[in-house]
């Protein structure tokens, strides 16, 4: 943050946030706009220069921060993030679909062109990747915000951790760690439900075993998930095969290790 | 010296400590009284319910709240509730949670700042006084575990503020064991299933009979609480049902860690082979840790609001078992969950005895039954000593 802005600003002049939408559900930047209390109410601290979803005003970049929602899926998508990228200083990607190409990544498996035939009246009008792609695939990224969709609280810890220059608080240890700290009776071993809380990073507050589900691995793989290990114990819980692949094939099904864990189970 | 204490307890045995005159009887009816007396003494009385399928401690208003019929099964990696076919009210062992979550708590405020006409300004930060707690039910390892919490957060070199404003106003009453579950080794540890001392009240749950309650006072504010309920005498036969339930619950483990050489196994076998055998099923989850009643490892990271005015920085539990924990500059120290397992049961049986005095786990088996995959730090260690790498994997 310390190098010089790309536009000349006004002396005091508020860091600009751009926010661009890719494939996507459009869940990711509506939890920036459930943030608003957080947010806009400290609007001297930000401007929000581009949001198309939230605002008919749109100022041209350079941004200071630009939030990046969706997954790449089209030739077109693939050429546009790269002018996002060069607008951006910092680039952040904004959930599962940006970050691991999100549920519509299960494509990735299946042939998308039958998908478009079977689909659409006019298969000429649709031009379409073969996969669903991650940002990260296509152009750097500074930081990696995970979650389907992501929480707000950690959206807020990430842009005031940007703007003051320090190492944000987003743990990648697993969702048993949130889950035990809140006093939550494990669902796993007291009740023999599958779930993915020990693969899969922390950031939602152990949300789903708080109301009786087993973790569906919204945030993705934590930082060193040993999914064969829990393969091996879902299969004592007496899930089948099929049924582990399609736990791991979800939101973030193309992050590799979700991706492995799930062709382990289930040759494609 | 509370390291003195650990060891003094394991060389008491239970029935050399006990004598009829120290002991009396409180009907099973008169529990009731206990809860409310305590409560009119000022405390908030924290105990045994039965919630989301297990047995935690939450507040506990009357006897309607403890879980009155029910006991625990447990097995690696797997607890179930189950009717009890008598009205025991401490029926069960132990469960997900320990008394660690009141006195050390999993997420606490240090404090916190705004800035104000350019400089920062530190808000007062008194938290507002907590009620005092009243910790009803607590085991022979349960109190052994606040007492290595004691050496480590008050009797080191800093002594921990937050955990000392809440050990000392607690009031423990000790309820002893008469049953073990199939994950308990306290009696290889020396850490119980007898009460021997810590707590203010011992109390020990007869069926056989009448349903009572077997009660001694452990300190003068004990003897204060004892003093208002209504009890009777305590007789030979009242003594020896007791000493026979603990005897039971020591008799009926069938696990243990031999604690000979322990020290010497952990540090000679830095690598072995059943450490790769472990790692393949550690999911490096954390959950060992957070269950048990001693790791203490916390982390503190500071947050900011967007426009940088208020700054607050929070304690929370962390673990050996994250890559953060062993960071520094460069990268984790331990990157492979073979390396933080071995760290972890390697300072909790050999390291801890030359940092703090005594072995750093008492034997509760929480650690087996709450790791999602059953991992066993008892057949770890056996399959340590047996020098081989075989077991499951």
């Amino acid at each position: 943050m310390s190098s010089e802005p790309k536009r000349k600003k006004k002396a005091g002049a508020k860091p600009t946030i751009g926010v661009f939408k890719f494939a996507s559900c459009d869940g990711c930047q509506l939890s920036l706009l459930d943030a608003e209390d957080e947010l806009l109410g400290v609007v001297g601290a930000v401007e929000i220069a581009y949001f198309p979803e939230a605002s008919r005003n749109m100022v041209d970049g350079p941004y200071d921060i630009g939030l990046v929602e969706g997954s790449i899926t089209t030739h077109h998508d693939a050429e546009r993030i790269q002018e996002v990228r060069r607008k951006c200083k910092t680039l952040i990607t904004l959930g599962a679909c940006a970050t691991a190409g999100g549920i519509q990544a299960l494509r990735n498996w299946k042939d998308v062109d039958e998908f478009i035939r079977v689909v659409y009246a006019t298969p000429q009008f649709v031009s379409t990747l073969k996969l669903s792609t991650p940002i990260a695939e296509h152009v750097p990224v500074d930081f990696e915000l995970r979650g389907c969709p992501i929480n707000k609280y950690q959206l807020i810890e990430l842009i005031s951790a940007t703007l003051a220059g320090r190492k944000p608080n987003i743990p990648t240890y697993s969702v048993c760690m949130e889950c035990k700290r809140k006093a939550n009776v494990c669902i796993s071993v007291a009740r023999g439900i599958a779930c993915l809380g020990p693969v899969t990073q922390a950031g939602c507050g152990a949300l789903c075993p708080s109301y009786d589900r087993g973790c569906y691995g919204c945030f993705g793989p934590m930082e060193t998930p040993n999914t064969a290990s829990l393969t091996s114990q879902f299969r004592v819980l007496g899930q089948s095969d099929d049924q582990i692949s399609r736990a791991f094939r979800s939101f973030n099904a193309w992050a590799w290790q979700f991706r492995r864990a799930s062709e382990e189970c289930k040759p494609t | 010296m509370v390291a003195e204490g650990v060891l003094a307890a394991r060389e008491t045995s239970w029935s050399s400590a006990v004598s009829l005159e120290e002991h009396a009887v409180l009907a099973a009816s008169e529990l009731g009284s206990l809860i409310s007396t305590l409560a009119l003494e000022g405390y908030s009385v924290i105990g045994p319910a039965v919630r989301d399928g297990a047995i935690v401690y939450s507040a506990i208003e009357s006897i309607q709240d403890l879980p009155q019929g029910w006991a625990d099964e447990q097995a690696p990696g797997k607890y179930r509730l189950s009717p009890r076919n008598d009205d025991s009210f401490f029926g069960y062992v132990v469960g997900p949670q320990s008394w660690k979550k009141f006195l050390h708590p999993p997420e606490v405020r240090l404090w916190q700042a705004e800035r104000q006409d350019g400089s920062f300004r530190i808000l007062n930060n008194e938290a507002t006084p907590e009620k005092a707690k009243a910790f009803l039910g607590v085991r022979a390892c349960e109190l052994a575990a606040i007492r290595i919490q004691d050496r480590v957060l008050l009797e080191d070199r800093y002594r921990d503020p937050i955990y000392e404003a809440r050990r000392a106003s607690a009031f423990v009453i000790a309820v002893q064991c008469t049953q073990a579950a199939s994950t308990c080794f306290c009696s290889s540890m020396g850490t119980g299933p007898a009460v021997s001392e810590g707590a203010d009240l011992v109390l020990t749950e007869l069926q056989s009979g009448s349903h009572r309650f077997l009660v001694r006072a452990g300190t003068d504010r004990g003897s204060e609480v004892l003093s208002k309920l209504r009890t009777t005498a305590a007789t030979e036969a009242d003594l020896h049902q007791a000493q026979d339930g603990v005897q039971a619950a020591a008799a009926t483990q069938v696990r243990s860690i031999d604690q000979n050489g322990i020290q010497e196994l952990l540090y000679q076998n830095f690598e072995h082979p059943r450490w790769e055998n472990l790692a393949a099923r550690c999911l490096s989850c954390a959950n060992c840790t957070m269950v048990c009643p001693t790791c203490f490892c916390t982390t503190v990271e500071d947050t900011s609001t967007v426009t940088g005015n208020h700054a607050e920085r929070w304690r929370r539990w962390d673990s050996c078992f994250t890559q953060a924990f062993s960071y520094i500059h460069g990268g984790s120290i331990r990157n492979s969950s073979k390396s933080r397992y071995r760290q972890w049961i390697t300072h909790k049986l050999a390291a801890w005895k030359d940092q703090f005095g005594s072995s750093g786990c008492v034997g509760c088996g929480r650690c087996i039954t709450w790791c999602p995959v059953g991992i066993d730090i008892t057949e770890e260690v056996r399959a340590l000593r047996n020098g081989g790498d075989h077991g499951d994997s």
